[in-house]
């Protein structure tokens, strides 16, 4: 008797979870920055995400070698150093149907690349940015980055007398109207939070710490496995929602409430009571600060604030893509430029 | 106005021609800021109005208020545009310059001054006119806001008169500056007038210049460059532009944005492009990159010093080939150097521009046409290419008013590349991005949002083979270099041929390329009337095409003319053509002014006759 074979399990567009893999990573076994990609492959499969629409890009570092390491079936652009931002503004802009996934470091975006993070955010330009943060630069083999704790010592880099720059801070005070912090070892969070990013209007800022085996994973490191795990503090309960799904009402009153996103998703905020409210801009604020001033491993949805429209809204784009209008819509006629010449 | 009581010999300029009528220059020193510029406009497209071949020159310094400028009229009979070094009908209205003005006025020429300043008139070789501006400019009632604006139009009017300008194309001219608006033409025309009847009342002229009607700009147009330019990328079908401002580029970009208003919206109110304004020149060829691999004609402009920020990213998409296109309106450099003269400054940077053995693409534009054409045939080579395209115009020929025949359509359809279609790659179950498929170095492209499994490709600066995936083996690396080698000889075969004048019996080549043309058919006729006959070809892109090896082949003196301290184009023909390396002759300047026809040909004249 013949053995049966199990089904093979597809999502919706009958694509298997292997279908969102990308090739074999290069990057140190048990790198941070792996597991984020596994992540972004399981979240991927899970909404259903057409990758023919999606674009993966990234700057220079170990974090942005990844995308080549999950979906393969989508475009993928690794870039220069710091400079992913621009990139992919040009990019949307030129093609308003694509859903962008950026990758960067916490040297590639609190470092060189601080100030087209800062204009991307600004600008809401609509796409999901990871910063896989180590605190170090672990392809140029483990200098302090920017967002390295003060008085850190490491064996290479010696101690560090610079206070961090907080990712999420800086995302805030450029008015970013989603951001999230989570731990590369808590897969569930992390995914949540990827899900509900790739739902937001504009631009979602992810700081996701993400542990440098090779060059900052000793137990007394803030961005190791062990301080995370010891010490995440996790701020904000939140479910996510697809627009598909029924929005069943199971909460009490006044500690649950849903944001809906743009795309008709909802997030659904739980135990307001205990926590924080991620809704609300100075708490967020407040909250960052505090674990600053503690030095506290704060994670979950910080903030969210779906109603600044992303750059690709303000632009009066057409339905149809820049990209591929056709030359009819884009050459003007000769009379028209008879007419300039004329008014010359 | 008097009869002319005791008018001079006629003078003749550098070229012999006798100047006087039809045949000479003025120059307005004015303050920056003061809004002379609407009277110098005026003026020129007045003379253009009345037939007159006449090309206008602003040197102005990098200030917003305060420092000296000077604009250059040029009236040609002949039709010649270049800078010529003298000015002979000096208007004088920047106290702080005008004893250095009046003493470069050649002999026999005129000085026009406002009366206020109580000028001793101390050169006897040339003629004074003091013209009362600020009472004229008074009398106007104009309020005290306006009251310098308009004080120029009294030099206007002096010049009505004593050159013999149609005051009607004055009014023509100025109601074209204030798009119809009646009431700031009145105001204007009022001191006009006002100065031309003063000057008709009590002054006698006593100088030989004049203009008359001629019937020589007939069908052409008065533009300036970066117009021209914005203009051609409008009708290049450009859907995105990215920019940071910078002079002398930001004109371009003004020029873009509002064509494109006029002439790129739908009927539905959404526009067929996007155009940001970047947080810097990294951010600007960051954004055209991401939109040229995204399938856009995306475009951005600037001048060197944004080139110098462009240098990584023109690397990358050099080297993971996505085209782009550049403009580089050169300034003087190096560094802030002087931003607001010109220089062919960037040739050499630009050619070269990236780390690693990098060549680029670059169209030199000489004239209005052809920084028309250049907007639209860069997206062409950029897309058939799959490279950046840089455009280097200058200063002179971005800001300055040149007469030009009419901008012409675009003749041929446009032409996007092998871009290859979800239909086609299904058929063909995939494609690899950089194999050499048809001999010409240049691989297949798809763009994100084909609907295809078999699109997607992974694009990176890291070492790449065939099939766009990450190598550092020895052998693919250079045969990845090997093909871009390809590409770059392919496209010596596709860019723009040099234009070629060859005389019989000429022994001396004369190489050149853009705004240095300008001043080219003078030259050559001052060299013929001194017994050198020469053949002149200008250069109209790089890579080097072969008519340009040949043409360096056949003559025995090459004199390579251009902007630039280094003579930087003269090197890279060395380069091009080692065996005439010695044979070619640099004539280069680098003083922030175009380079005047007298220059050139006393130059020339001068190797020849050693
Ligand atoms: C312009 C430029 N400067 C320097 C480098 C060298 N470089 C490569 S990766 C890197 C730091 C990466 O750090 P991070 O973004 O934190 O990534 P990680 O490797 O830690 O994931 C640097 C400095 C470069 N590639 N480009
Ligand atoms: S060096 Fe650090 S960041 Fe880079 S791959 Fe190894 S563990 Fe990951
Ligand atoms: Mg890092």
């Amino acid at each position: 008797m013949a053995v049966q074979e199990p089904p093979i399990k597809v999502n919706r567009l009958g694509l298997t979870r292997d279908d969102y893999k990308g090739r074999a990573s290069t990057l140190c076994k048990g790198c941070g920055h792996d597991s984020i990609s596994q992540r972004i492959i399981s979240v991927a499969y899970d909404l259903n995400l057409d990758p023919t629409h999606l674009i993966k890009v990234s700057g220079i570092g170990c974090s942005s070698k990844t995308p080549a390491y999950f979906i393969n079936q989508s475009h993928g652009f690794n870039g220069l150093h710091g400079r992913m931002p621009s990139m992919a503004t040009g990019a949307v802009l030129a093609n308003r149907t694509l859903t962008a996934l950026g990758v960067s470091g916490d040297g590639d975006a609190m470092s060189i690349g601080l100030g087209q993070f800062i204009h991307m955010v600004r600008r809401n330009v609509p796409m999901v940015f990871i910063v896989e943060n180590n605190g170090v630069y672990g392809l140029t083999k483990g200098q302090f980055s920017a967002t390295a704790d003060l008085d850190q010592e490491l064996k290479y880099a010696g101690r560090n007398e610079l206070p961090p720059i907080d990712v999420c801070h800086e995302a805030l005070v450029a008015d970013c109207g989603f951001i999230g912090r989570s731990f590369a070892g808590d897969p569930r969070q992390v995914e949540a939070l990827l899900k509900a990013a790739l739902s937001h209007r504009g631009t979602a800022i992810l700081d996701i710490i993400s542990p440098c085996v090779t060059f900052n994973d000793h137990d007394d490191s803030t961005k190791s496995y062990a301080y995370g795990k010891a010490h995440e503090q996790i701020i904000s309960d939140f479910g996510f929602v697809a627009p598909q799904e029924e929005i069943t009402v199971d909460y009490d009153p006044g500690t649950t409430a849903d944001v809906t996103m743009h795309d008709g998703s909802h997030v659904r905020l739980r135990k307001l009571d205990e926590k924080h409210d991620p809704r609300n801009r100075d708490a967020a604020m407040r909250v960052l600060e505090e674990a600053h001033i503690k030095q506290e491993f704060i994670t979950g949805l910080i903030y969210i604030n779906e109603e600044r429209p992303a750059l690709t809204e303000i632009e009066r784009l057409p339905a149809t893509p820049l990209a591929f209008l056709p030359p009819e819509k884009t050459r003007p006629s000769r009379e028209a430029l008879a007419k300039v010449m004329q008014e010359l | 106005m008097g009869t002319s009581t005791q008018a001079r010999p006629t003078a003749h300029d550098a070229f012999g021609s006798p100047v006087g009528v039809n045949n000479f220059s003025i120059i307005a020193a004015t303050v920056n800021g003061s809004g002379s510029q609407t009277a110098n406009n005026a003026i020129a497209r007045a003379l253009f109005k009345m037939g007159i071949p006449t090309t206008g020159k602003n040197l102005f310094p990098s200030n917003i208020q305060g420092l000296p400028t000077w604009y250059i009229i040029r009236i040609s009979r002949e039709g010649y545009i270049g800078r010529r070094e003298n000015a002979e009908v000096l208007i004088a209205m920047n106290r702080a310059t005008a004893d250095e003005d009046i003493s470069k006025v050649p002999s026999g020429g005129v000085v026009i001054y406002p009366t206020e300043w109580k000028l001793s008139e101390s050169r006897d070789d040339v003629t004074y006119y003091a013209l009362p501006v600020q009472q004229l400019a008074k009398a106007s009632g104009a309020s005290a806001k306006m009251l310098s604006y308009v004080a120029n139009m009294a030099y206007v009017g002096a010049l009505v008169t004593l050159l013999g300008i149609d005051i009607n194309e004055i009014d023509a001219a100025l109601m074209h500056h204030f798009g119809g608006k009646r009431k700031a033409v009145d105001l204007n025309m009022g001191v006009v007038k006002a100065a031309a009847e003063y000057c008709q009342q009590n002054i006698t002229k006593r100088d030989p210049f004049k203009v008359e009607r001629m019937n020589a700009t007939a069908g052409k147009v008065l533009i300036d460059g970066n117009s021209a330019g914005g203009l051609g990328t409008c009708f290049g079908g450009f859907t995105f532009a990215a920019w940071y401002p910078i002079t002398p580029s930001t004109s371009l970009v003004d020029a873009l944005t509002d064509y494109a208003k006029e002439l790129r919206v739908e009927p539905d109110g959404t526009h067929t492009y996007a155009i940001v304004q970047a947080e810097d020149e990294i951010a600007a060829i960051g954004m055209i990159t991401g939109a040229g691999w995204a399938g856009a004609r995306a475009m951005t402009s600037t001048s060197g010093p944004g080139i110098s920020l462009m240098t990584e990213y023109a690397g990358l998409a050099y080297f993971t080939e996505i085209p782009v296109v550049i403009w580089d309106i050169m300034r003087m450099g190096p560094s802030t150097g002087l931003p607001t003269r010109v220089s062919q400054g960037d040739v050499l940077m630009v050619y070269f521009l990236g780390h690693g053995d990098t060549k680029q693409i670059v169209l030199l534009p000489s004239n209005m046409q052809e920084c028309f054409a250049c907007g639209w045939q860069s997206f062409d080579l950029a897309e058939r290419l799959q490279t950046p395209v840089f455009v280097l115009s200058d200063l002179d020929l971005g800001m300055n008013t040149w007469m030009s025949d009419p901008l012409e359509y675009p003749d041929t359809p446009m032409d996007r590349g092998k871009v290859l279609s979800a239909a086609q790659l299904d058929a063909a179950k995939g494609f690899n991005r950089y194999e050499d498929v048809d001999g010409d170095g240049i691989g297949y492209r798809t763009v994100p949002g084909t609907e295809s499994k078999y699109a997607a490709y992974f694009t990176r600066g890291s070492g790449h083979n065939k099939y766009a995936q990450y190598t550092e083996r020895a052998d693919e690396w250079e045969a990845n270099l090997d093909r871009l080698h390809r590409k770059h000889e392919y496209a010596r075969t596709i860019v723009p041929k040099p234009v070629i004048d060859e005389v019989a019996g000429a022994t001396v080549g004369i190489i050149a390329y853009g705004s240095t043309d300008q001043s080219m058919p003078e030259a050559r006729k001052f060299l013929a009337d001194r017994g050198v006959k020469t053949s002149y070809m200008r250069i109209r892109a790089l890579p080097t095409t072969a008519e340009i090896h040949d043409f360096i082949q056949r003559y025995p003196r090459l004199y390579v003319v251009e902007n630039n301290y280094d003579g930087q184009m003269r090197k890279i023909l060395q380069m091009e053509v080692p065996e005439r390396a010695k044979d070619l002759v640099q004539i280069s300047k680098c003083d922030g002014l175009p380079l005047s026809s007298e220059w050139i040909a006393t130059s020339i004249l001068k190797k020849e006759s050693k």
